[in-house]
């Protein structure tokens, strides 16, 4: 996990990457609330999987069981195929099985290789933008990076000042500003 | 088999406790009336639930959905044809249902719209202009039995009521510049000036005004100066903080029912607020013909009987439509024989949206911005505001722009070709967030015979009750009607003179996919119509079966409209509560003759 999250969201050229972010910190700590044992989902069946794209997520696994089963599925496939455990294998290597993964070129024995992908990447992108409360986005990082001032929630002053740069920046919910 | 333990009998229960159940609390408890309402979700105010800085979190309240209904406990399940296999809509994507005190309205935009007045007699006003040929066949619109005159005060009072910002564009008919020239005629001004255009709404009035149309402020229930409303309960200005859509408003800015009503039915004696309390089936006595109160689930988990003599159905739109499918009040839509009448005329809207990317020394600032304040929108390609001779379909698009709060999660913008992840998006990301503008049209969606609600025959809900089921899909006309209007948005951006854009539309051969959001303006079901063979209520949103429940919501609209709902629906219902308390209450009974 920790691989992926650096390649997803590398640490090359400018700008903050997923690890130095605290992503990995976020997925562990998500897994253990509520929406890691899937609660916020409607998981009874009976499962219809090949049901059409279209009519949403129809797989019977919580977000920890994709991950845990996924993770399992995909390092084996690594090892098969290539050699080594993903985290083993160098980064385009990474890259070029990530991309196997997010077209569903490669297979898995249980776990969609595409629907373990999607989870990844949405996870990733949730633990960089949001609020550090939750544990990534370490130092309101990617909002530097972006130029959102996260939870200022106040722009009467910039009400009447249209098209003109923001100049302030992030703060958090906890407090912290920069 | 024992039967549940009954409450005290009140005078009237209230099944679902946002916009429409407070208005019908408020009126029926001003009447004198004793009042239970029941709410299935938590009991929820501005503090300490809507607070700052907690409310402003992304992931809990616009991804996760805290304050939405819980899907792992009740749920829909959606096809597109009738005889294909629905399935659950597991997760949140196309719609989001509200949940608890105050409902849908506590995360609402604030988009506070009318019905143009052809919308409320779409059938006839088409066949006069058009021709009957231009209704396809299997295309089941009708008029509403109620019209825009006879509603004209109670959107002008529940305007007052939220505070609403706004320019009028046709006071007592007479054309008003700055405002919507296609509105039907208004009774008054709004009742708050609106707050001035955020920047990517500046560059499209200017761009709209040099092709030639009318743009004005999107009338907006985001007060933008202290207010106080009719009910004396005091409205603050709005910030534009970004915060707005998906969340509670901590600045009593945003009306919802606990800004704007709540407050003063606070302490009413004849009035009890049970939340977490969920509705099972309203219950008939032996004729079938009377409602005598409703079997709910308290939050204990005991299933309670209340007894009342009014029913108020004010759940969201797919629960009254469900609740009466439990219930077993009025017959079932057939979409084989088009017979029956619950279910019958569920619609949606159809929506597209282009993106434009400016340059890097355009400043967007995308964070500043409300759910409808600061946003300017045409009107032009609405409703029957334009010769639909030669276009081929029915029905319209607004075209808007204005960013909502530029959630970095959720409303990250790229232009096509950008990698999803990687070192191009993360270099894409700071390129585009602070320099790129959403547009969208909101377009209407017409009733077919085929689309409708029923319950479902596997999947139910945590208390073993059916699920309700959607059968829904695009039709050519609403296909048609979306890529015209993007095309009309497509030209206003251009003249916005960004560095690129690109369109999100659904074309042809493109299914309804709930993976996305879309549109939470779902509407009928429970329609109103002239007759118990048309429609479940009538035109005082009185069930033609049992005249002691009244249904309230979106469920009305016989088709949906090309406006935001909550305006109709608040117009709707205050129109009916003024004849239930002169009329009804003083003689109860049927309101109209079948």
């Amino acid at each position: 996990m920790l691989a992926a999250v650096g390649r997803l969201i590398p640490a090359d050229g400018a700008g903050p990457g997923g690890i130095e972010a605290g992503v990995p910190e976020f997925i562990d700590r998500q897994m253990e609330l509520p929406y890691g044992y899937g609660s916020y989902f409607y998981l009874k069946g009976p499962f219809h999987p090949d049901s059409p794209v279209t009519l949403g997520y129809q797989l019977r696994f919580t977000p920890r069981e994709i991950y845990r089963q996924g993770i399992a599925e995909a390092d084996a496939a690594a090892r098969t195929s290539l050699g080594a455990d993903f985290a083993g294998l160098g980064a385009a290597r990474q890259d070029e099985f990530l991309a196997s993964m997010q077209q569903g070129r490669l297979a898995l024995p249980t776990v969609p290789a595409a629907a373990l992908f999607g989870q990844l990447l949405e996870n990733t992108k949730e633990g960089y933008f949001s609020d550090p409360i939750h544990g990534g986005n370490r130092d309101m990082v990617a909002w530097r990076w972006i130029g959102f001032p996260g939870a200022r929630a106040d722009f009467t002053d910039w009400i009447d000042q249209a098209g003109v740069a923001y100049p302030y920046g992030p703060v958090s919910i906890g407090g912290n500003r920069t | 088999m024992t039967s549940p333990p009954k409450n005290r009998p009140v005078d009237a229960v209230i099944i679902g406790y946002g916009w429409t159940g407070a208005i019908l609390a408020k009126t029926l408890t001003d009447a004198g009336l004793s009042v239970v309402a029941l709410e299935r979700g938590p009991a929820r105010d501005t503090s300490p639930d809507f607070e700052f800085p907690r409310i402003a979190d992304e992931l809990k309240h616009a991804i996760r959905g805290d304050l939405w209904q819980p899907l792992a406990n009740e749920t829909v399940t959606i096809r597109h044809r009738p005889d294909d296999l629905a399935v659950p809509y597991r997760k949140y994507g196309s719609f989001v249902l509200g949940n608890g005190v105050g409902g849908a309205g506590v995360h609402w935009n604030g988009q506070l719209w009318r019905a143009s007045p052809e919308d409320l007699n779409l059938r006839s006003h088409i066949e006069q202009r058009y021709g009957k040929h231009f209704i396809p066949p299997d295309m089941t619109i009708q008029d509403y039995p109620v019209t825009f005159g006879e509603l004209e005060p109670h959107f002008d009072h529940f305007e007052k009521v939220c505070g609403t910002s706004g320019v009028a564009g046709n006071l007592r008919g007479q054309i008003k510049s700055g405002g919507n020239p296609f509105e039907g005629p208004r009774s008054d001004e709004f009742p708050t000036p609106p707050l001035p255009a955020i920047f990517a709404a500046q560059l499209f009035e200017k761009a709209a005004a040099e092709l030639g149309y009318k743009s004005f402020p999107t009338p907006a229930a985001n007060s933008s100066i202290a207010y106080t409303n009719p009910y004396g309960v005091r409205l603050g200005p709005c910030n534009l903080c970004g915060f707005c859509e998906r969340f509670g408003c901590f600045l009593y800015s945003k009306a919802s029912p606990q800004t704007a009503i709540l407050p003063i039915l606070a302490g009413r004696q004849n009035l009890e607020v049970r939340p977490n309390s969920y509705v099972t089936r309203i219950l008939l006595d032996d004729t079938g013909k009377i409602a005598t109160g409703v079997l709910y689930i308290d939050e204990a988990g005991r299933e309670l009987e209340q007894p009342a003599s009014l029913v108020i159905l004010s759940a969201f739109q797919m629960h009254n439509v469900r609740l009466l499918l439990l219930s077993k009040i009025g017959a079932p839509y057939d979409p084989a024989s088009g017979k029956g009448v619950v279910g019958k005329n569920y619609a949606y809207q159809m929506c597209a949206e282009t993106a434009a990317y400016f340059s890097e020394d355009v400043e967007i600032n995308p964070f500043i911005g409300a759910g409808a304040a600061g946003q300017r929108v045409i009107d032009e390609f609405n409703s029957d505001h334009f010769d639909h001779s030669q276009v081929g379909f029915i029905g319209g698009s607004l075209i808007y722009a204005g960013a909502t709060g530029g959630r970095p999660i959720d409303q990250m913008m790229v232009p096509p070709g950008t990698p999803a992840w990687g070192a191009g998006w993360k270099a894409a990301i700071r390129k585009h967030y602070r320099h790129s503008a959403p547009m969208g049209t909101q377009g209407s969606v017409m009733a077919y015979r085929d689309r409708y609600l029923s319950l479902d025959p596997t999947y139910t809900d945590s208390h073993g009750l059916p699920l309700l089921r959607i059968t829904f899909d695009w039709h050519a006309n609403e296909y048609k009607m979306a890529a015209y209007s993007a095309a009309k948005m497509e030209e206003i951006v251009r003249a916005m003179k960004p560095e690129r854009q690109a369109t999100i539309l659904m074309r042809p051969g493109n299914p309804y996919d709930v993976r996305i959001y879309q549109s939470t303006h779902t509407t009928g079901g429970a329609i109103m119509g002239s007759n118990p063979s048309n429609s479940v209520i009538n035109r005082y949103s009185q069930s033609w079966d049992v005249p002691n429940l009244f249904v309230y919501g979106a469920s009305a609209f016989p088709q949906n409209i090309g406006y935001n709902p909550t305006g109709l629906l608040a117009g709707l219902a205050y129109f009916s509560a003024e004849k239930l308390r002169n009329a009804y209450l003083k003689s109860p009974g049927p309101l109209v003759s079948a």
